[in-house]
């Protein structure tokens, strides 16, 4: 029993089937990978998982629970443990860098609008808890965010907007982490920085699941990939067995 | 932040553009020097403000500085919804309503002591709020306007037809003045300078709750959902819950206003709730800039100042006021203390 596992996870849009009967166990503390070309249904699955979308069939049971996640509403999720970035960047515009990262912490808080109004001791506390676990969680990526901390995000570079949101993801003390895509848009360099990045979150006991297309990256961050066609899995295993295997050059490149 | 840092050079592009100050824009930043002012600063202002009906004598100026004040209830609780959370409401008018009635109501019916009618009518505005609030969640944008656009209407309607409790369009007349203190000491609040300090006491207590719930989670939660709604219910916003929130809170700023209106006016009608009203109170906060508590403040003066202002241009007064709201979207289209948005890097 790994830290979650999926059985038969499956979802449609209309007639067309973006995930068929998948099933799929992460383990504790891995870093598994996830390839397919374009529209084999690697962000569908995310979505899934996060709650964006209502899954047709299937079940997700989190760290051993006998708790389907996916009976869960979209904003209870996070408070389990599953924490996302998105492929095509979402940071909230118009608010700093610093309360970006403060709103994915919004899972761990519980005050609520009286104690606000009668700043009550007990918001006061959290809401500097608060401000120090987004600082912390801004050091992993040096001096990048931290310098740029009450700029609106929407002045950051690409590349920053991405550390940012796995920086969001981060502040809300996740057991798994889904990595969308997260060197789209990144230079050489970049790249290999946010290599040392994610090992670094992943030694702190974070399971990451990430989504790429930089088969590099993929080989030299994963231990495990899984590829996907059609939103079939077609192989599970090694960088090279998967790199190797007929189906996945077939779903790349065709058939002879 | 203007100097380049050497160390982008292998790690690619730190964006370092423009210096704060023109990022933010003029007005928003003034804006926040006003709000790290001194402490003596602070009570200068004040004071100023307290002293402000010893040194105006006439009537009619007092009257309009009322009516700004009041506005600027209004306008704030609806800034909750439409700055911070980014919702919509064209129907603000329907809560000033029910505070408006509540208090008429129990006053002139039940004799209730004015102080008793305001938490009433708020926990009634509460109640709306919610009522409206929960069933169109779901809806976005131009749909959920139409839905409170509709919900205005329906108060609108309300008050004008029900003849057993709101008199309808003959409205609540002779509502008594609101007293301060008890029995032999009770001091009748019924002139213009009584009525300046109970709103502005209402003034404070609004910028105060806004200010404290902007600044804590449940106000960081509603910009979150105002950014990006889908990104924010991941990240953990239960968006049923802290939309209704911000429809209750700014229902409950909407009968706040609307209780001081009955006592001060000492008659309510539904002529004073018509969709025109829900109007100007939008204006306000846009004109000020969505989101910002001076910009609102501001707004309100402007909205409700300057027709009084151009009284002598008559009829001409409104044509100034819209060619007004009209430059002002031109040039100035995120509002006098409004941040500079991010969409409008692309303007052509």
């Amino acid at each position: 029993m790994g830290l979650l596992s999926i059985s038969s996870l499956t979802k449609k849009f209309g007639g067309l089937v973006a995930l068929k009967q998948f099933d799929l166990t992460v383990e504790k503390g891995e870093i598994l990978g996830i390839i397919g070309p374009n529209g084999s249904g690697k962000t569908t699955f995310f979505n899934v998982l996060t709650g964006m979308f209502r899954a047709d069939e299937g079940t997700v049971l989190l760290d051993g629970t006998s708790d389907n996640l996916l009976d869960r509403k979209t904003h209870e999720i996070i408070g389990m443990g599953v924490a996302r970035t998105f492929q095509n960047q979402r940071p909230f515009s118009n608010l700093s860098v610093l309360q970006n990262i403060m709103v994915g912490g919004h899972c761990r808080g519980r005050s609520g609008i009286f104690s606000a109004l009668l700043r009550l001791p007990g918001a006061g506390r959290e809401r500097r808890r608060l401000e120090k676990r987004a600082m912390e969680v801004m050091t992993i990526f040096g001096d990048r965010l931290i310098s740029m901390k009450d700029r609106s995000a929407w002045t950051l570079s690409y590349a920053n907007r991405r550390r940012l949101e796995i920086a969001r993801a981060l502040a809300s003390d996740p057991k798994l982490l889904l990595l969308d895509e997260p060197t789209a848009g990144m230079n050489p360099a970049e790249s290999l920085q946010l290599l040392d990045n994610i090992r670094h979150i992943n030694s702190t006991g974070v399971t990451v699941l990430v989504i790429e297309h930089d088969m590099n990256f993929m080989k030299q961050l994963c231990g495990r990939l899984v590829a996907l066609d059609y939103g079939e899995k077609i192989v599970e295993g090694s960088y090279d067995t998967v790199r190797n295997h007929s189906r996945v050059i077939e779903a790349y490149l065709g058939k002879d | 932040m203007n100097k380049t840092r050497l160390d982008d050079l292998s790690g690619g592009s730190q964006a370092t553009s423009g210096d704060n100050f023109l990022q933010q824009g003029v007005m928003a930043a003034l804006a926040g020097r006003l709000a790290r002012f001194s402490g003596i600063g602070k009570i200068a202002l004040l004071c100023v403000f307290l002293m402000l009906p010893l040194m105006i004598q006439s009537n009619y100026a007092m009257r309009v500085i009322i009516y700004i004040c009041l506005y600027i209830v209004l306008a704030m609780g609806l800034n909750v919804v439409m700055g911070f959370t980014g919702l919509l409401n064209i129907g603000h008018a329907a809560f000033y309503a029910t505070g408006a009635y509540t208090t008429a109501i129990l006053m002139k019916q039940f004799g209730m002591s004015f102080w008793l009618t305001v938490p009433a009518g708020m926990t009634l505005g509460v109640v709306l709020g919610v009522a409206i609030g929960l069933p169109t969640l779901r809806l976005r944008d131009d749909y959920l306007a139409m839905v409170t656009l509709g919900f205005g209407q329906i108060v609108y309607i309300v008050a004008n037809n029900w003849m057993g409790l709101t008199r309808g369009p003959r409205g609540i007349a002779d509502i008594p003045s609101p007293f301060l203190g008890w029995g032999d000491w009770a001091i009748p609040i019924d002139s213009y300078t009584a009525f300046y300090y109970l709103i502005f006491s209402f003034v404070l207590f609004t910028i105060f709750a806004c200010i404290r719930v902007r600044d804590s989670r449940v106000g960081l939660a509603w910009t979150a959902i105002r950014e990006d709604e889908d990104v924010a219910a991941v990240m953990g916003v239960n968006l049923v819950l802290y939309k209704t929130m911000s429809f209750a809170f700014s229902a409950a700023l909407g009968a706040l206003a609307g209780s001081f209106f009955a006592v001060f006016q000492h008659f309510v009608s539904p002529n004073s709730f018509t969709i025109l009203e829900s109007v100007i109170i939008i204006t306000i906060p846009i004109i000020g800039g969505l989101g910002s508590i001076p910009g609102t403040i501001v707004g309100a003066v402007i909205m409700i100042g300057l027709p009084e202002i151009f009284r002598a241009a008559s009829e001409y007064r409104m044509v100034v006021v819209g060619a007004f709201m009209v430059l002002m979207m031109i040039f100035k289209p995120e509002g006098l203390f409004g941040k500079k948005q991010f969409q409008q890097m692309y303007k052509a």
